[in-house]
């Protein structure tokens, strides 16, 4: 079949009908609330374009979270609504909120896509702290108030490339990874950056069992100078909401140039570090993930090729593969940081 | 009498249960924002599940002495059947998207691909030999070839375990299952030869 780069396809390719009534359905919902009804009428011919020009994508007002503490609701009374432009908006249709929350990969939960929203009623995001530790002038362990206060909120629309050759388009709402490291002081021996999922065997019944081949926690890692590229992002929400376990609460990353696995959630350790860390999965196989897994359509995973994917959510017979660019379409943005670099030898 | 004839239809329609599930579920556009994944994986586990039921029919006769159990075996068997090849018409229609030529570099390129084909030629062999005529054809050769159904149940646990990633726990589920199967054959034979 004919494969179109995603500049070609109509967002109606990409989105079942159905959906865009949903998209509509709660773009109406969010210009009520910002713009007083008597505008609404006017919103839905906006629909198609993007969700941007000044206005946050919002969760349909049925499934917005209660906050996980009250100084939260103060901190997302003031969310910086995406731009109008690449790189942190993509311009295209949102994967809706309904699929964003619920096909999820959060093996602590389980292992099918549905699990993680199923399986995390117990789950507590708060309180949370975090352990700040290695190659800083500031170490310690600091609770998550004092981790967000100096932050400023603000939303970007990112896509999402799984390393399973699916997609999404989600809008997160976060903070620059590099202005919270810059508060640790980080020393010249710094060159890289390690992060620690939570392990909790009492609310993750994916921990308990006994045939999974992983050491817990979840480790990944970054370089120094990918940890302080403007496009990586500490995301505390989605939609304008409050993180959901199952999407990584209350703090996880985003690194939107790289294959999903490499953006950890519920984050509870940060370390800086001299040399590479060990990551979960290139510690699992080696040969098929690599501490980069920068998004690149010219190296295929053993199992499947990676010069497609999915764009979700489909329908069996609308289904829209779409060609995947490298670097996920940031390569303006990032492709000097590898210069030099043989990247099918460091995927 | 007249309640044991019932049985058999109830089996069938049972055994399509699951199939009629994923047709509602395609009906309804319910199979979640990647439904080709969805269909691939359900099918995939219910091929799995069906060939380890049918396999699990003689020994629940010799246990429980019902011959109840093996009348139905065959026709457990050919719903293995039916369900891989649901399988594989998921994988070749909406995986493939029909790139006939890209099969054979699938089949060879990806070892689970290449057990999964292998235990699904076998699943064939096993069907096309199925009817009555086949089985008084064969002769002796007949039970030698259908033996063959213990290598794919051992080809589809060993399909499934390469594609699972963080956690084993369903291969070695329906991996326990089929060794427990061939061992109580195994133990069997070894009975019926000693006296
Ligand atoms: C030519 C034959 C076959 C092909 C091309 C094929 C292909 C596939 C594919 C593409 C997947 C999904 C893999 C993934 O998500 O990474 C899958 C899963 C699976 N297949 Fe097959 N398969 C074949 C035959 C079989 C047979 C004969 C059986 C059973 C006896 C089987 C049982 C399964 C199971 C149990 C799963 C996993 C389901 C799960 O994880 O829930 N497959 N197969």
């Amino acid at each position: 079949m004919l494969i179109k780069k995603p500049s070609d396809i109509k967002p109606s390719e990409i989105t079942p009908e159905h959906v865009y009534r949903n998209r509509r359905q709660f773009i109406e919902d969010s210009g009520k609330l910002l713009l007083g009804a008597a505008a609404a009428s006017t919103l839905p011919s906006v629909a198609n374009a993007q969700i941007g020009a000044g206005l946050m994508a919002r969760a349909p007002a049925s499934m917005r979270r209660s906050p996980p503490a009250a100084w939260w609701a103060d901190k997302f009374a003031n969310i910086k609504p995406a731009p109008n432009s690449a790189p942190f908006n993509t311009g295209e249709s949102l994967t809706p909120y309904e699929d964003v929350v619920s096909y999820n990969n959060f093996y602590e939960f389980g292992m099918n896509k549905g699990d993680p929203s199923s399986n995390s009623g117990d789950y507590k995001a708060d309180p949370w702290s975090v352990e700040i530790s290695g190659e800083v002038a500031k170490p310690g362990t600091y609770n998550l108030e004092d981790i967000l206060r100096p932050h400023d909120l603000e939303e970007r629309i990112y896509r999402l490339r799984c390393v399973e050759a699916w997609s999404m388009v989600i809008p997160w709402v976060g903070f620059p990874l590099a202005d919270l490291i810059k508060r640790f002081e980080p020393t010249s021996k710094a060159k890289y950056i390690e992060f620690e999922t939570l392990v909790d065997p009492e609310t993750m019944p994916g921990v308990r069992s006994r045939f999974a081949i992983v050491d817990w926690p979840y480790r990944e890692g970054l370089r120094m100078d990918e940890a302080m590229n403007p496009l990586t992002l500490m995301a505390v929400g989605v939609y304008g909401d409050y993180l959901p376990p199952q999407n990584g609460a209350p703090l996880r990353l985003i690194v939107p140039w790289k294959y999903g696995f490499k953006s950890i959630k519920a984050i509870v350790k940060i370390n800086f570090r001299e040399t590479m860390p060990d990551t979960t999965w290139v510690d699992l196989q080696a040969q098929e993930y690599g501490f980069f897994a920068n998004v690149n359509p010219a190296v295929h995973h053993p199992r499947w090729r990676q010069d497609t994917e999915r764009r979700l959510p489909q329908t069996l017979f609308s289904r829209s593969r779409i060609a995947t660019e490298p670097f996920n379409g940031y390569g303006e943005q990032v492709a000097s940081m590898y210069e030099g670099m043989d990247l099918s030898r460091y995927f | 009498m007249q309640m044991r004839k019932l049985i058999k239809p109830l089996v069938f329609v049972l055994a399509l249960l699951p199939f009629s599930v994923l047709v509602l579920r395609i009906l309804q556009n319910n199979l979640g924002p990647d439904p080709v994944q969805e269909l691939s994986l359900d099918t995939g586990e219910w091929a799995l599940r069906f060939l380890i039921i049918a396999l699990a029919m003689t020994p629940l006769r010799r246990i429980t002495n019902q011959i109840e159990f093996t009348r139905h075996r065959r026709m457990l068997g050919l719903f293995a059947l039916f369900y891989a090849t649901t399988h594989l018409l998921v994988w070749l229609m909406f995986v493939l998207e029909f790139r006939w030529f890209a099969i054979a570099e699938e089949i060879l390129e990806r070892p689970y691909i290449t057990v999964g084909f292998i235990a699904y030629l076998i699943l064939i062999a096993l069907g096309i030999t199925s009817p009555k005529f086949m089985v008084r054809r064969l002769g002796k050769s007949w039970k030698r070839l259908h033996k063959l159904v213990y290598v794919a149940a051992i080809l589809g646990v060993l399909h499934l375990l390469w594609i699972l990633r963080l956690d084993i726990g369903p291969a070695v589920f329906y991996g326990s299952l089929v060794a427990l199967l061939l061992g109580y054959r195994a133990w069997f034979s070894f009975q019926a030869r000693r006296s």
